[in-house]
């Protein structure tokens, strides 16, 4: 009974698996393609390559989305960092009303958060490009920097900073060499989900972009009436890149702990 | 320890500003006059009155709300037993299979998205599959079948990984327990493991539910333009009509469903939770 049912559910899980998968194996397959079709196969060929490098559009679009989640992630993961802590250690209420304000962006539907964030543009007259993306960005990514740095802060020993400047340390040393290294945890997955939510935005970025600065969502959008086999390629490329990320990021730390197994054995030896 | 607390002043400035503000400005737009500026503005709800009067906009609103629902449900139906499946692995492949469910988020929705196109479009790999298997020839681009699909592609992911986190942190001596009283697979299931399980699905809905009423470029990219949803109208309200009064208005009654959508789900969670809880106190 128990084996059969194991088996029907590795057909449930395959068949998932595959469905999750055939589209992205369609478009890689697709970018190879020698015609402009995108129901024929008419043999290999790397022209779409091609194009995609020589077209400017198309680099400007991915050196925009790279510049992009760089930079709100790095000010998000610090700015969000430094806020969590400052705001654990601040009055409840205050406390309250930030994770109220934070929930905005993570509850709220992204295109009303995206409009809201135009209007403000709009009404302040900031001239809607590079810089507003950049800084909507920052806005959205920080809350969740916050809420994944803030759960480590209050398992926290509160009296661990204090230890340390009683023990002569300032309060910027208690910050670094302290409290910061044992959050660290929450820190990188604040920063990994900051950068994947900045570089994969679409919505916010389409409403508060100007002057034709496009990240490379709002070119696929754009682009997607005219059968376009570049988008197959520059896709590829992002898909590639981010399996070879994840796969180092994931592959890293199992060698790791097998060489200090390794050394373990060693010194035992 | 309270000098660490000035830490935060400037994030609150920050997000008064940032993120405050403009959910403050949606809602003074969308009760104002066209042609305003901060300075003098007249109050007015015709906006809302455009809305709810149009039986054209009325129209899409209920189709929004009616594909974002059919998609929950799909998505529950078919996460379920995946994410039953994934708890139940043991740890090595649980952890490979959570890769591979995450590893398509990490990519672009759009491009995801874009990626359908090829395989519905007409004389398309899907098409010809349906042909060979004898269910005639079908158009599957830009119709509601191909949106729906879209949105399930794109969501149930979130709703597998709720649902297996809640079933993950289930305690497995629960069910021994139930086993050793004398209850069958099935019993077990809907009386143990299930009702465990509901918190991970509650989640789940509004990771699905919430982003599909909003959606705007899956009906645009697979429903061809011809399949109007809510979030396209906002759109184009904004970005060809540049009406912003009118889709301020339009974005707050939608902020305004999802809120209340959202508040009945928690309620009838806490119910179904609260419910189990009295049960077992009084036993």
């Amino acid at each position: 009974m128990k084996k059969k049912k194991r088996w029907v559910g590795m057909i449930v899980m395959a068949l998932t698996i595959l469905f999750f998968y055939l589209p992205i194996i369609f478009m890689i397959a697709f970018s190879f393609n020698e015609s402009k079709s995108l129901t024929h196969f008419d043999g290999f060929s790397l022209k779409w390559y091609k194009k995609m490098f020589n077209d400017s559009a198309m680099m400007e679009s991915l050196y925009t989305t790279i510049l992009v989640a760089v930079i709100a992630t790095v000010v998000s993961t610090v700015v969000g960092t430094i806020s969590a802590i400052g705001l654990s250690k601040s009055k409840k209420v205050v406390r309250e009303a930030v994770t109220q304000l934070n929930d905005f962006p993570i509850m709220n539907p992204e295109i009303v958060t995206a409009i809201g964030l135009m209007l403000f543009f709009i009404t302040l007259g900031i001239e809607r490009g590079l810089m507003t993306m950049i800084l909507a960005h920052i806005a959205f990514c920080i809350p969740y920097v916050i809420l994944s740095v803030m759960p480590k802060i209050r398992s926290l020993d509160p009296n661990i900073a204090e230890a340390a400047m009683d023990l002569g340390a300032t309060p910027w040393q208690a910050l670094t060499k302290v409290i910061v290294p044992q959050i660290k945890v929450g820190i990188l997955s604040g920063a990994l989900i900051a950068f994947t939510m900045s570089f994969d935005d679409f919505i916010i970025s389409y409403f508060v972009t100007g002057r034709g600065v496009k990240n490379l969502s709002i070119m696929v959008y754009t682009m997607s009436k005219r059968v376009n086999p570049s988008i197959n390629a520059i896709s590829t490329l992002v898909v590639v890149s981010i399996t070879i990320g994840l796969i180092v990021v994931n592959v890293i730390p199992i060698i790791k702990e097998k060489k200090l197994r390794k050394k373990a054995l060693e010194g035992q030896i | 320890m309270k000098k660490f607390s000035h830490l935060a002043i400037p994030y609150i400035v920050w997000s008064l500003i940032m993120l405050l503000l403009p959910m403050l400005l949606l809602v003074l737009y969308a009760f104002t006059e066209t042609g305003n500026d901060i300075v003098t503005f007249s109050f007015t709800l015709k906006y809302f009155k455009k809305f709810f009067t149009d039986p054209d906009f009325l129209l899409v609103l209920w189709r929004s709300l009616k594909i974002a629902f059919k998609t929950t449900v799909i998505c529950i139906f078919l996460a379920y037993p995946v994410a039953y499946f994934i708890a139940n692995s043991s740890d090595k492949l649980r952890n490979i299979l959570v890769l591979a469910i995450t590893l398509p988020m990490w990519i672009n929705m759009l491009v995801r998205t874009y990626a359908w196109i090829g395989l519905l479009s007409d004389g398309g790999i899907l098409q010809r599959l349906l042909e060979m298997l004898g269910f005639g020839t079908h158009k599957l681009l830009y119709t509601e079948g191909a949106v729906l699909l879209g949105m399930v592609y794109n969501f149930i992911p979130f709703m597998i990984l709720q649902i297996n986190t809640s079933l993950c942190k289930m305690d497995k001596s629960l069910k021994e327990a139930s086993f050793d009283l004398g209850a069958n697979r099935v019993q077990t299931f809907f009386k143990v493991t299930l009702p465990l399980s509901l918190p991970g699905v509650v989640s789940g809905i509004s990771l699905v539910f919430l982003p599909a009423v909003s959606s705007f470029f899956i009906p645009k990219l697979l429903g061809g333009g011809q399949y109007f949803l809510i979030g396209n109208i906002i759109e184009n309200q904004f970005i060809t009509v540049g009406e912003w009064n009118f889709g301020s208005a339009i974005s707050m009654i939608m902020a305004v469903i999802m809120m209340c959508s959202m508040y009945l789900v928690r309620r009838i969670e806490d119910r179904v939770s609260g419910n189990k809880k009295e049960e077992t106190a009084r036993k």
